[in-house]
């Protein structure tokens, strides 16, 4: 007989019941804080001498990215590499250590469906009276209850697409512009499709997203090994011989139930009915968990009110559940700690080390070499100073290990540059050959000398000199 | 038709179909929200007729509502039209964002002085920007692309000598009118003898190796009324702008092609061949009768030769 899975349904019919205890509050602090930064940072003003007076802004049209202090260049975009590799490895990292913490704790797809969660349960009830509200016929009740419900959500939704928007642009004006019609097109676009795929994903999908969609959930478990600390279901100690059992009648007792040889899970269900993805965690590690920990929250509560010992359900990993060492250090985990470290300490070091100063030389090759009237020979260079930092500068432009070259800078000898601004000029170097001379090709540098500004060293572009 | 038969184990209904007596196929719609998601698309698909060109009718076609663009064509005439990519094109480059910012440097090019455009550093490497396109469409066809000439045709700009005058006013006036570049041949008026007399003196002019007796020959009928040549080069041989005649005592040579002569001996014969067959050369007209090129155009040209080109002595 084939088996038939169920044709999936892109409506969540999950109604996990809230539960109270320390992974929850856990989780409520991460989304306040998670929310608060996101929904907060394009409203914080920060003070520039030049650029847009908002602490985080993607200035697209402006190939800026400020960030508060930092400023972003076009050419430091490499940074953006660094920062995914980052936050791959790091990922990586913690998941061989804690499994899906990630998932749990700080994935957007969790934090907007705890939230929805929150104004669901808000506006109708825990679990059970919301399990009814579904049953029931559709009445005034249930029309304003579920119409708040959805209202609330596409409210919520709405001001994430148009956060997400406010990074890229001025908050104040942007928003003013967003409710007069007078926003551009990319914004409303940006709103408009976030807050559709975050009313789907987090108000209809919700559990769907972990369980069908996440490609994170297909290859997590290839980084999971007997080492790494899952939320278990101490089945030895809940099961005991002969099985969990309800504590009725005379199995009240922890002493006349190890006695029967039932092990301490007192069958309340309590576990699977928080879970936000429905999985019943007694059935040991499955892909629907996300380790969130509400069913440690639950179980715990419970063993609390039993008198018994917390942790039946716990953060541990298999080699603990057999009651053997966890090993931390092992290759695995010490390789991607080590790439964690490697990538954070390019970043930073890449960052602190970027250059405020940048000037190329281009040598103009149509043609590359012109005969003067006086039998002098002259070389064409684009030169373009940039002052990538936040005060002005003057600079000098000068040749070095060229004796006997006269540098030209028609009336840019006196290089004076605005804070964030670039410059370009041409540079014409004439040279007399010497008669013996047979060189075609003379290297030389230029050296930009800062004389005012943030910068003080020189900067040095090697560059040739081509005769006939 | 048969009765349908429900499936125990999952709840679906049969279609009701059989074929050969036994076989049936099991009816599980698709999804709900499958079906909704293509409805959508069919509704989109409709907008999209409506909105977009779409249906061919006859010899015309369905041309969209709502989607007029406008643009001026090459003839300047405002045109509105349909929705197409032409025209898309063409409004872009009139009014897209960096065409207006390239539109609002040329204005400001057009009304500055060159001596402002020289002294602005960003006015001039929006003219070295802009001029090299400029100047690519309009003359690196002769000049070539750096402007570097090619000896005997077409002379360099890039370098320090002018023929014509080297001041922004005269460039000016140069492509505006074009010029006319003309040396008479003296095939008919010197014989071999006084050619290479000439010849050899026009070298000395540039410190060229030249037999010394050739030279003072030479001299004498360069600067005298034989060969007359020093009515255009000067009894120097600096030349003269007014005729565009040649410096002849710089090292730099536009029409004998000098440089790529090895011996003394080739270089004689260079010079003897362009005083033989005299020399016409021509520069056609970029102003209203011509090209056509606008005031501001001709500016950038100017400017950015001014740039290009290595006047020492302005």
């Amino acid at each position: 007989m084939m088996k038939t899975e169920a044709v999936i349904e892109p409506k969540s019919t999950l109604q996990p019941r809230s539960v109270e205890g320390r992974f929850r509050n856990a989780k409520t602090a991460i989304l306040v804080f998670a929310y608060a930064v996101f929904f907060l940072l394009p409203w914080l003003r920060w003070e520039r001498a030049v650029g847009p007076d908002q602490a985080v802004l993607f200035d697209i049209p402006g190939r800026r990215y400020y960030i508060f202090d930092l400023v972003m260049h076009a050419q430091d975009i490499f940074w953006l590499t660094a920062l995914l590799f980052l936050a791959a490895v790091l990922l990586f990292f913690v998941t061989t250590l804690f499994g899906r913490v990630f998932c749990g704790y700080f994935c957007f797809q969790t934090l907007w469906t705890d939230a929805f969660r929150f104004f669901e349960k808000f506006i109708q009830g825990d679990r059970v009276a919301r399990l009814r509200l579904d049953k029931q016929p559709w009445n005034a009740e249930k029309i304003l209850k579920k119409g708040l419900t959805h209202l609330s959500w596409l409210a919520l939704a709405l001001w994430t697409g148009i956060s997400f928007a406010l990074y890229w642009g001025d908050a104040f004006e942007l928003t003013t512009a967003f409710f007069t019609g007078t926003a551009p097109s990319a914004m409303y676009g940006t709103a408009i499709i976030l807050m559709s795929t975050t009313y789907l994903t987090a108000g209809w999908a919700k559990e769907h997203v972990c369980l069908h969609m996440c490609p994170y959930s297909r290859f997590q478990s290839v980084m999971f090994d007997q080492d790494t600390v899952i939320v278990s279901y101490d089945a030895k100690r809940g099961e005991g011989s002969t099985g969990r059992v309800k504590p009725i009648k005379d199995m009240r007792d922890q002493q006349a139930r190890q006695s029967a040889g039932h092990g301490d899970c007192v069958d309340c269900g309590l576990c699977v009915q928080v879970c936000p993805t429905g999985v019943d965690i007694r059935k040991g590690l499955q892909i629907g968990c996300i380790h969130c920990a509400l069913c440690i929250d639950a179980c715990d509560g419970i063993m609390d009110k039993q008198g018994w010992e917390r942790g039946l359900i716990r953060y541990t990993s298999e080699h603990g559940l057999e009651g053997k060492k966890t090993k931390v250090l092992k290759l695995r985990t010490v390789g991607y700690g080590l790439a964690t470290l490697l990538a954070t300490i390019y970043l930073v070091w890449s960052i602190g080390n970027s250059k405020l100063l940048e000037v190329t030389a281009v040598q103009i090759r149509s043609p590359l070499f012109v005969q003067l009237s006086d039998g002098r020979i002259q070389n064409s260079f684009e030169v373009k100073v940039n002052n990538k930092s936040m005060e002005a500068g003057r600079y000098q432009l000068v040749i070095d290990n060229f004796p006997g070259a006269e540098l030209e800078l028609g009336q840019f000898s006196d290089i004076q540059l605005k804070p964030d601004s670039s410059i370009r000029i041409l540079a014409k170097i004439r040279y007399t050959v010497p008669p013996d001379d047979t060189q075609k090709n003379r290297e030389f540098q230029f050296r930009l000398t800062p004389l005012e500004g943030k910068v003080k060293e020189s900067v040095i572009i090697p560059s040739h000199f081509i005769t006939p | 038709m048969a009765t349908p038969v429900k499936d125990p184990l999952t709840g679906a209904e049969t279609t009701g179909h059989v074929w050969d007596e036994t076989l049936q196929e099991f009816n599980n719609p698709l999804p709900r929200w499958w079906l909704w998601t293509f409805y959508g698309t069919i509704i989109f698909a409709i907008v999209y007729w409506i909105m977009y060109p779409s249906w061919p009718i006859g010899k015309s076609y369905l041309k969209g509502v709502g989607n007029e663009i406008t643009y001026k064509t090459d003839a300047g005439e405002e045109k509105t039209t349909h929705w197409n990519m032409r025209a898309l094109l063409a409004h872009d480059m009139q009014n897209g964002e960096s065409a207006l910012k390239q539109k609002e440097y040329l204005e400001k090019v057009g009304a500055a002085t060159y001596e402002q455009i020289a002294a602005d550093a960003d006015m001039s490497a929006f003219v070295r920007s802009y001029g090299v396109g400029m100047f690519g469409d309009n003359c690196a066809a002769c000049h070539q692309s750096g402007g570097q000439g090619v000896v005997g045709m077409y002379p360099n700009l890039v370098d320090d000598d002018w023929l014509w005058g080297g001041d922004t006013q005269t460039i000016e006036t140069t492509i505006r009118n074009g010029r006319l570049g003309y040396m008479p041949a003296f095939s008919k008026t010197f014989d071999e003898t006084q050619l290479t007399q000439v010849a050899s003196y026009v070298l000395s002019l540039s410190g060229e190796e030249a037999d010394a007796a050739a030279v003072a020959e030479g001299q004498k009928i360069f600067q005298g009324e034989t060969g007359g040549c020093y009515m255009c080069h000067t009894s120097e041989g600096k030349g003269m702008y007014a005729q565009g005649a040649a410096n002849l005592t710089d090292k730099i040579w536009t029409v004998a092609n000098l440089p790529a002569a090895e011996t003394t001996q080739a270089k004689l014969d260079a010079v003897k061949a362009v005083i033989h067959n005299g020399v016409k050369r021509q520069m056609p007209v970029f102003g209203k009768d011509g090209r056509n090129l606008s005031d501001t155009e001709i500016k950038v040209l100017t400017a950015y030769l001014q740039q290009m080109s290595s006047e020492t002595a302005q």
